[in-house]
């Protein structure tokens, strides 16, 4: 039977489209592009739980996966707002879960991670709130990674034994809702019915023992995704140095690894141009400790973990007309927030006892007046101190840093490059 | 009493299935668990699923007497932690589990509609009302020595205070069986429904939808079989009304739901009954037996055209969101109260993909008013927008908590003159889901074409906190929440979060535009209602309140963020070098 075709506009452009169809999908169809995580065409109803195709069709809010056609539908997809609603689900997602992409079995190949880069994520406006999740061994062909799961659905719904079984299914509700996996049920799956679950998650959630890297490097979904186009940046020596005064820089690195300091110096031959443009000041670059000039910019790796880190940071931005965190460490916790879900006593119990040869029956826990206390968690440094901007990566590439600061020091415009934000 | 149609699915039969496990032992273990799901040839897993969403359903030993205490907002301002403390030091359960010799279980929940007799609780769903630590201690003595449940609870008044003259009043009148059928013996199907349509009336549950146009929507969509589900679930904090309705009325909406039925061309009504008004069903289930015995349920009928109808009781299991229309499908079908999306409607596929018309407990009152009275005589009151009278339930601070039956149009102050409130100050208007207003609006007027109110009406005074009433809403939407999107579940857990820290004096003005943004946000990407409504208790309070949020702030603009508190981010290690 023919099917009726409907016309409808999508930012104001007419479009012809067959009755029945969601506006993802008549979107796509035009290229039109519609970001969305939990709409996966086998599933049908979609399932409308992500949010993130979030449009306006006929001046109503609406998610454009579970929004049908009709005739003379106006949709917006596209507008500051729009975009901005849909960026915040994502980093509503990011805040919600634990998600450490670095040592993540799906980096490269997560839509969410995707969908991060191509909403320009740097960082989630929302807190981080650090929930614990198990990480679930038993099932017998997979591990659940509960700490990344978007509570999608998808696996609910995709995912069945051959007498037509659930496997996963939703439990509690609220902020509690996680899903649930039958193990009884998830051991009557065929491997082939396994990976499937695995291609099935958008997330790096359902993992399939001993195929956790579902896809090899080179081969991942967004290998070849160039999503940021490369932009030639302005030179430095364009610039006229001696027109300006020297710019005061000052450096930090807090609960971070300096890796963030070493991707900075890695500009190799730019740092001597750099060199005319700022002047350092408290640096561990140049040993400096205590701040003798105001600086015009602080930039800040890792974040804080300890009273000494909390300290500095005031001074940094006592002391600075701008702060500008550098790496997920300062951003939000990184990989040292991985702590965050344990009490810290437990920690310092793994560390002093448990985790090192102490024979002695007594655990110490090394306390002092001239060490730092360590704080109950590990905080980013926009929960300590105001910071105004971030540059996210693990570590941040150094051409993305010094873009930043030069920036924010001469106002230079600038592009990022793709291979300067995508780090999986 | 029937509790499942014949031809309805095993599934949608699940709920019942758990609650019976339960009853039988005060909780469903693991085994009711095994055997339930094989009956239903689902997955544990999916069981489990279900039985986890609703509060009610425990997985573990619960007591033999399990306590609900109420801890709405209104509670919360009568001693609800007294009596909380009262319950802990009588039963030795600590709230959210049970006493060593599992005899007593104590939990807390969600309003359960007492708010005209606050503080309250539900003893194995009997209601005990105006408790104080006196009180709790004898009920409690008294379970001990073995008196039974059922004994002890009280009678819960109906409180109600206020109803127009006469001819005005509406739902509030002489009840008298039959009356509102007899014009089925003599109209057409098609007949009722312009007289529903031409009286104006507007569904009760908080949407106003114009109650003959979802009728004649529903009655348009073939099938084999339509229903007609009244919605009484009841869940809006500070709501009661219907809980009055189904205590005094019941016979008055069963006949709502027959002229429901015979109207739209249905086989089948359902009651969705909140389990927390589990002790209104022996009322229900009498009154439903008299109209089978009239004749009018269950056998073909003296109507005009030919038509049968059937109704039963469904119980949820504790969740508000069930009150969402689709939510309540689901439910019904025996799943999660998960919200569907909305690419159907419930009038061309509803319970069991079948055309439905769900309305709430007054809407199908009034329906049968209107068959009873004519369809002017409603349509006569009111303003042009809303038609007829609205019950409202009055709590909080004011001398006559209660139900006042009101025309539309009555000013705020006319109100707050009834109930005699001395010092109103924050009135929150339709529950946590609607909007505050303040004494300075009291000019206003309850109507579609001012102020609209689904039914409830929580009155505060001067002396209570608006930050800790905003807390006790976003907590309630945070814990109802049914975690299908991620702006909700997400959303309503970072709002919390932003809340407390304002509690503890570390608000800044940021806080405060960013949890505006994010309000937004919420409202325009969650899925259902509770999202969208969800930050109105902040956003509202915002605009209403401007001054009491600045005295909260912090005004010293160092770049340090004052929610970051050294001393207590050191707490525990200085307590673990410590030991
Ligand atoms: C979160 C949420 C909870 C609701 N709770 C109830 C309820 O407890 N009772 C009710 O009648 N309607 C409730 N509603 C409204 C129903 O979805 C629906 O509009 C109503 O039952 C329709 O009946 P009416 O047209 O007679 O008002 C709720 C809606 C939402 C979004
Ligand atoms: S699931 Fe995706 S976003 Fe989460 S850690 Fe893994 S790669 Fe990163
Ligand atoms: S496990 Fe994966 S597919 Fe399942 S709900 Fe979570 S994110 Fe979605
Ligand atoms: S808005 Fe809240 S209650 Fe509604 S579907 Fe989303 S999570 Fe569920
Ligand atoms: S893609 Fe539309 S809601 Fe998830």
């Amino acid at each position: 039977m023919e099917k009726k075709l409907v016309h409808l506009t999508i930012d104001g452009r007419p479009i012809v489209a067959e009755e029945g169809q969601n506006v993802v999908e008549v979107a796509k169809a035009n290229g039109i592009f519609i970001p969305s995580l939990c709409y996966y065409p086998h599933i049908d109803p979609p399932l409308g739980s992500c949010r993130v195709c979030t449009v306006m069709a006929n001046g109503r809010s609406a998610a454009a996966c579970t929004t049908l056609v009709k005739e003379g539908m106006d949709v917006v997809v596209n507008t500051d707002e729009l975009q901005d609603w849909r960026k915040a689900v994502v980093e509503m997602m990011y805040a919600e879960g634990n998600h450490f992409c670095p040592s993540c079995e799906k980096s490269g190949d997560c839509d969410l991670q995707g969908l991060g880069y191509n909403l320009g994520v740097t960082v989630s406006r929302f807190p981080h709130l650090f929930v614990d999740h198990v990480v679930d061994y038993n099932p017998q062909r997979m591990v659940i990674e509960h700490n990344r799961c978007i509570r999608c659905r998808r696996c609910v719904e995709e995912v069945l034994t051959d007498e037509g079984q659930r496997v996963f299914s939703f439990q509690n509700r609220g902020n509690t809702t996680e899903v649930g996996i039958d193990y009884e049920q998830e051991a009557k799956l065929t491997h082939e019915q396994a990976m499937q679950a695995m291609h099935v998650c958008p997330v790096g959630a359902i993992l399939v023992r001993g195929k956790s890297l579902a896809r090899p490097r080179g081969d991942r979904k967004y290998d070849h995704d160039t999503v940021v186009s490369e932009v030639p940046l302005p030179k430095i020596t364009a610039l006229k140095p001696h027109l300006r005064r020297k710019k005061i820089v000052a450096t930090t690195s807090l609960a971070g690894c300096f890796g963030c300091h070493m991707s900075m110096l890695d500009i190799d031959l730019d740092l001597v141009e750099l060199i005319d443009l700022v002047e350092f000041n408290k640096s561990p670059l140049t040993d400096i400790k205590k701040f003798t000039k105001r600086a015009d910019v602080g930039i800040i790796e890792g974040g804080c973990c300890n009273s000494d880190n909390v300290e500095v940071l005031k001074a940094f931005r006592e002391n600075c007309d701008v702060l500008i965190a550098i790496g997920e460490c300062s951003i939000w916790g990184g990989l040292p927030a991985m702590r965050n879900f344990v009490p810290l006593k437990e920690c310092l119990v793994e560390a002093y006892s448990s985790a090192t040869n102490n024979t002695e029956s007594k655990l110490v826990i090394p306390h002092h007046p001239d060490l730092p206390e360590i704080l109950d968690r590990v905080y980013a440094c926009n929960e300590v101190v105001k910071i105004d901007h971030f540059v996210p990566g693990c570590p941040p590439d150094a051409g993305h840093i010094w873009k930043t600061v030069k920036n924010v020091l001469f106002g230079e415009k600038y592009a990022i490059t793709h291979s300067e934000f995508k780090y999986d | 009493m029937k509790t499942h149609f014949p031809d309805e699915p095993l599934r949608s039969h699940t709920l019942d299935m758990l609650w019976q496990a339960q009853d039988e032992k005060g909780y469903i273990a693991n085994e009711d668990i095994a055997r339930i799901a094989s009956q239903l040839q689902i997955s544990e897993v999916e069981l489990e699923g279900v039985a986890s969403f609703y509060h009610f359903f425990h997985r573990k030993p619960a007591g033999k007497y399990r306590i609900y205490i109420n801890n709405s907002i209104l509670a919360e301002f009568k001693d609800y932690r007294d009596i909380v403390r009262a319950f802990e030091k009588a039963t030795g359960a600590p709230l959210g589990g049970t006493d060593p010799t599992g005899t007593f279980g104590l939990y807390d929940t969600p309003c359960i509609g007492m708010c005209d007799q606050e503080p309250s609780a539900l003893i194995n769903f009997y209601p005990f009302t105006n408790l104080s630590p006196a009180k709790v201690d004898q009920i409690i003595d008294s379970l001990r020595s073995g008196v039974g449940v059922e004994f002890l609870a009280n009678a819960v008044e109906d409180n109600i205070r206020y109803t127009p003259e006469r001819e005005k009043t509406i739902l509030l009148r002489e009840f008298v069986p039959g009356k509102a059928l007899q014009a089925l013996t003599r109209w057409t199907p098609g007949e009722v429904l312009s007289e529903i349509k031409e009286s104006g009336l507007a569904g009760r549950g908080g949407a106003f939808f114009p109650t003959g146009v979802k009728w004649e929507l529903c009655s348009k969509f073939e099938s084999d079989c339509r229903y007609i589900v009244c919605n009484a679930d009841e869940g809006e904090p500070g709501t009661f009304k219907d809980r009055v309705l189904l205590n005094r009325l019941p016979g008055l909406l069963i006949e709502g739901m027959i002229v429901a039925g015979y109207a739209v061309g249905a086989c089948r009504g359902i009651i969705y009954l909140r389990a927390e008004y589990r002790w209104l069903l022996p009322k229900i289930h009498a009154a439903i037996e008299m109209y089978e015995h009239l004749g009018w349920l269950g056998a073909d009928t003296t109507a005009k055209e030919p038509f049968r109808f059937d109704i039963r009781v469904q119980i949820g299991a504790g969740s508000y969101v069930c009150g969402e229309e689709t939510a309540l499908l689901e439910s019904m079908e025996g799943k999660r109260g998960e919200p569907r999306t909305k690419t159907f409607f419930p009038v061309e596929k509803g319970y069991l993909g079948r055309p439905t018309v769900i309305n709430n407990v007054e809407t199908l009152c009034a329906a049968a008013r209107i068959m009873e009275l004519g369809h002017e005589r409603f349509s006569s009151l009111g303003t042009p927008v809303t038609r007829g009278t609205k019950l409202i339930s009055v709590g909080g601070d004011c001398n006559r908590p209660g139900i006042y039956e009101l025309e539309w149009g009555m000013t705020v102050a006319e109100l707050l003159e009834l109930c005699d409130a001395p010092d109103p100050y924050f009135i929150q208007v339709s529950g946590p889901s609607g909007q505050c207003i303040s004494a300075w609006d009291s000019h206003r007027r309850f109507a579609g074409e001012d102020l609209l109110c689904g039914g409830a009406l929580m009155i505060f005074d001067s002396t209570r906190d608006i930050l800790q009433i905003i807390r006790n809403f976003t907590a309630f939407f945070k814990h109802e929440s049914c975690g299908m999107c991620t702006p909700c579940r997400a959303g309503n857990f970072i709002f919390s979060r932003k809340l407390d820290k304002m509690a503890r004096g570390l608000g800044s003005l940021q806080d405060i535009t960013e949890m505006q943004q994010w309000g937004q946000i919420m409202k325009r990407t969650t899925r259902c209602g509770l999202g969208m409504t969800a930050p109105n208790p902040l956003l509202y309070a915002l605009e209403r309140f401007p001054e009491y949020f600045e005295q909260k702030l912090d005004s010293t603009r160092t770049g340090f963020n004052r929610s970051f508190d050294l001393e207590s981010a050191l707490e525990d290690y200085r307590e673990a070098v410590q030991s």
